[in-house]
C-alpha cells in the first residue's frame, strides 16, 4: 500500500513548521538585527503554506506545474528583499535549506515502516526542495545586482560635477575611466552646463583619468567636437607625462584639441581668451 | 510653397529655422540664402536652430554647403542655438559641419560675426542705407 | 526574451510623410521615459533610413513597436520596401559611401546612433533594416 506524500506533509504541517522554525533560530548565523523572529516566522509559514497547499501526488516531480507559481513568487520576493536587507547568501540558502531537513525528518519518522515508499519520497522531496534552493540564490543575486546597478547609476551621476569657474568659463574634473557610457553622461552634463550658464569654454581636466588609450581619447575628442558644434571652444587640462608618453606612441591625434599641463594653464589660456588679465594689486607705496 | 523667411539686418541675414524640416524645405531654404547673399550683399549669414531637436546627415550637409557657398561670395555663416542633443547626434554620425562657425545663442553669433567682419575689410562703412529690398 | 507592447505600423510615400513619422516615433520614445539624448539619436537614425527608403525605394512601410526585455525598454523600428536591394551591404554600409550624391553617412551613421541594427537586403526584392534604441543604452 503506497501512502500520498502530499497528503502527509500537509497533516503534518505544524510539527514541520516548529520544526523548521527550531532549526532556524538554533542555526548559528540567525540574524536577529536584521529580522525579528516573529517576522521570521510569519515568513516562514506563509511559504510553507503555499507549498503544502501547492503540491499533489502527481505535480510532485514536476517543478514547472502550475501550483507552483505561487510558491516560486512567495520565495523570490523573500530572497530579493533579503538581498536589499543585507542578508548574506549563506543565511539566505539556510532558510530553505532547513525547511528541507524539516520535511526530511517529518517523512523519517512517518514512514518508518515503509522504507520502499521512504525512499521514493526522500528523493522527490529532495529535488523539490533544492529547486527551491536554486530558485533563491537566483533571485538573490538578481536582488544583489540590482543594488549594484542602482549604484553604478548613482556613482556615473555624482562624479561628473561640473563647476563655473569663472563667468563663461565652466571645468570640469574627470575622476576615474573613461568608458563609452560615462561620456555620455559627461558630454551630456556639460553641454547642459554650457546652454544653462550661456559659457563659452569649457576645461575638461583629465589628471584624474588613470590611463588614456585610443578609446578613451576617442571619447575625449568627441566630447571636444560636440563642444564645438554647440559654440563653445573645449580645453583639456592635466595631460600628465605618462598620458602624454602613451598618447604619442599610440599614434593618436591630439592636434585639434587645445591641451594645456595643468588646470591652472588652462584657466590662464582661457582668461586670455576672454580677453581679461588676472594682476596682483601692488601695495600702495608709501610717500 | 513653403518657405522659410530670411531677414535682413544691416549687413547681415537671419534665418531662424522655427519648424523641423522636411528635405525640399531645406533645399529651398539653400537656394534662397545663397540668392539672397549674391542680392543684397551681405557679409554674414546666422541661421538660429535652436528649435529644431533632431539634424540629420541631410539637414547638416546643407548647412555645411550654405556655409561653404557663402565663403566663396564672400559672406560668413554661424550657426547658433544647437541643442546639446543634436551636438552629441552630430559628432556620433560622424559630421563636423565644416564650413560653419557656431555660436551659443544670436546675441553670441552676431558678436561672432562682427569680430570677423571687422577682421576682414576695414574700408566699406557706408552701405548700411540705400537698398532697402524686401525678403521676397 | 522580447516581447512586443504596442504596434504601429506607417506608410512612407512622400517627403512629407516623413515629419509626422519622426514625431511619431518622437511620442512612443516620450512614452517609455527615454532620454532627450537617446531620443534624438534614435529619430536622427529613423530620418536617415526613411530617406534611404524614400530616395532608393520610392517610400515603403515604416513599422514602430515598443519592445521589453527583462527591465529594459526600447524602441524598435523595422523600415521595409519594395526597392531595388543593395548589392553590397558591406560596402554600404562603409563610412562615405555613397551611390547617390549623399555624404554616405546614412547607414553607418544610423548604425553608430543605435544600439542593435540589422540589416537584410536581396537584389530586386527590397531591403529590410530594423533598430533598436534602448531606454538605457
Amino acid at each position: 500500500m503506497k501512502q500520498d506524500i502530499s497528503k502527509l506533509l500537509q497533516k503534518k504541517r505544524k510539527n514541520i513548521l516548529e520544526d523548521w522554525m527550531n532549526s532556524q533560530l538554533a542555526d548559528a548565523g540567525l540574524r536577529e538585527d536584521l529580522m525579528s523572529n516573529d517576522e521570521l516566522r510569519e515568513q516562514s509559514a506563509e511559504l510553507l503554506d503555499s507549498l503544502l497547499k501547492g503540491i499533489t501526488e502527481k505535480n510532485l516531480t514536476d517543478f514547472n506545474a502550475e501550483a507552483f507559481a505561487p510558491v516560486y513568487e512567495i520565495l523570490s520576493g523573500i530572497s530579493i528583499s533579503r538581498a536589499r536587507q543585507g542578508f548574506s547568501p549563506r543565511e539566505t540558502g539556510v532558510f530553505v535549506f532547513s525547511l528541507k531537513d524539516a520535511l526530511l525528518k517529518t517523512l523519517v519518522t512517518e514512514l518508518q515502516n515503509d522504507q520502499e515508499t521512504l525512499m521514493q519520497a526522500l528523493v522527490t522531496i529532495n529535488k523539490l526542495l533544492d529547486n527551491l534552493g536554486i530558485i533563491t540564490f537566483e533571485t538573490f543575486i538578481k536582488g544583489r545586482e540590482e543594488v549594484i546597478l542602482r549604484q553604478t547609476d548613482e556613482i556615473a551621476e555624482i562624479s561628473t560635477p561640473v563647476i563655473q569657474v569663472w563667468d563663461g568659463i565652466l571645468a570640469l574634473p574627470i575622476i576615474g575611466t573613461l568608458d563609452s557610457a560615462r561620456t555620455q553622461v559627461v558630454m551630456e552634463n556639460l553641454l547642459q552646463h554650457i546652454v544653462e550658464t550661456g559659457s563659452t569654454i569649457a576645461i575638461l581636466d583629465i589628471s584624474g583619468v588613470p590611463a588614456v588609450d585610443s578609446l578613451v581619447a576617442q571619447h575625449i575628442i568627441k566630447t571636444v567636437a560636440a563642444t564645438r558644434l554647440m559654440g563653445a571652444e573645449c580645453i583639456i587640462s592635466g595631460i600628465r607625462p605618462e598620458i602624454a608618453q602613451t598618447v604619442v606612441h599610440l599614434g593618436i591625434d591630439l592636434s585639434n584639441i587645445m591641451t594645456k599641463a595643468t588646470l591652472a594653464n588652462a584657466l590662464k589660456h582661457a582668461f586670455s581668451m576672454l580677453r581679461l588679465d588676472v594682476k596682483r594689486i601692488q601695495k600702495e607705496k608709501e610717500k | 510653397m513653403d518657405r522659410i523667411p530670411i531677414l535682413r539686418m544691416g549687413k547681415f541675414l537671419l534665418v531662424t529655422i522655427q519648424i523641423d524640416l522636411y528635405d525640399r524645405l531645406a533645399t529651398n531654404l539653400e537656394t534662397d540664402l545663397v540668392y539672397m547673399v549674391n542680392k543684397t550683399g551681405a557679409k554674414g549669414v546666422l541661421i538660429d536652430i535652436s528649435a529644431l531637436s533632431i539634424v540629420d546627415s541631410f539637414m547638416g550637409r546643407i548647412l555645411g554647403n550654405i556655409g561653404s557657398m557663402a565663403r566663396i561670395m564672400d559672406a560668413e555663416t554661424v550657426v547658433v542655438g544647437m541643442q546639446p542633443a543634436v551636438a552629441i547626434t552630430l559628432v556620433e554620425l560622424g559630421l563636423e559641419l565644416k564650413g560653419v562657425h557656431t555660436a551659443l545663442n544670436v546675441e553670441k553669433g552676431m558678436e561672432l560675426l562682427r569680430n570677423k567682419i571687422k577682421d576682414l575689410d576695414y574700408e566699406e562703412e557706408d552701405e548700411i542705407e540705400a537698398n532697402e529690398d524686401s525678403t521676397e | 526574451m522580447r516581447i512586443v507592447l504596442n504596434k504601429d505600423t506607417m506608410k512612407i510615400e512622400k517627403e512629407q510623410d516623413v515629419v509626422p513619422f519622426r514625431n511619431r516615433v518622437k511620442e512612443y520614445a516620450v512614452k517609455i521615459g527615454m532620454s532627450v539624448v537617446n531620443q534624438t539619436k534614435l529619430i536622427t537614425a529613423a530620418s536617415e533610413l526613411v530617406r534611404n527608403m524614400l530616395k532608393y525605394a520610392n517610400g515603403g512601410i515604416t513599422v514602430i513597436e515598443v519592445i521589453s526585455e527583462g527591465r529594459n525598454s526600447g524602441i524598435r523600428l523595422t523600415f521595409v520596401d519594395k526597392g531595388p536591394g543593395i548589392k553590397d551591404i558591406a560596402l554600404a554600409m562603409k563610412d562615405g559611401f555613397s551611390t547617390g550624391k549623399s555624404l554616405g553617412l546614412g547607414l553607418p551613421g544610423a548604425k553608430r546612433l543605435v544600439n542593435e541594427f540589422e540589416i537584410k537586403s536581396s537584389v530586386g526584392e527590397g531591403t529590410t533594416v530594423s533598430i533598436i534604441k534602448w531606454k538605457n543604452g
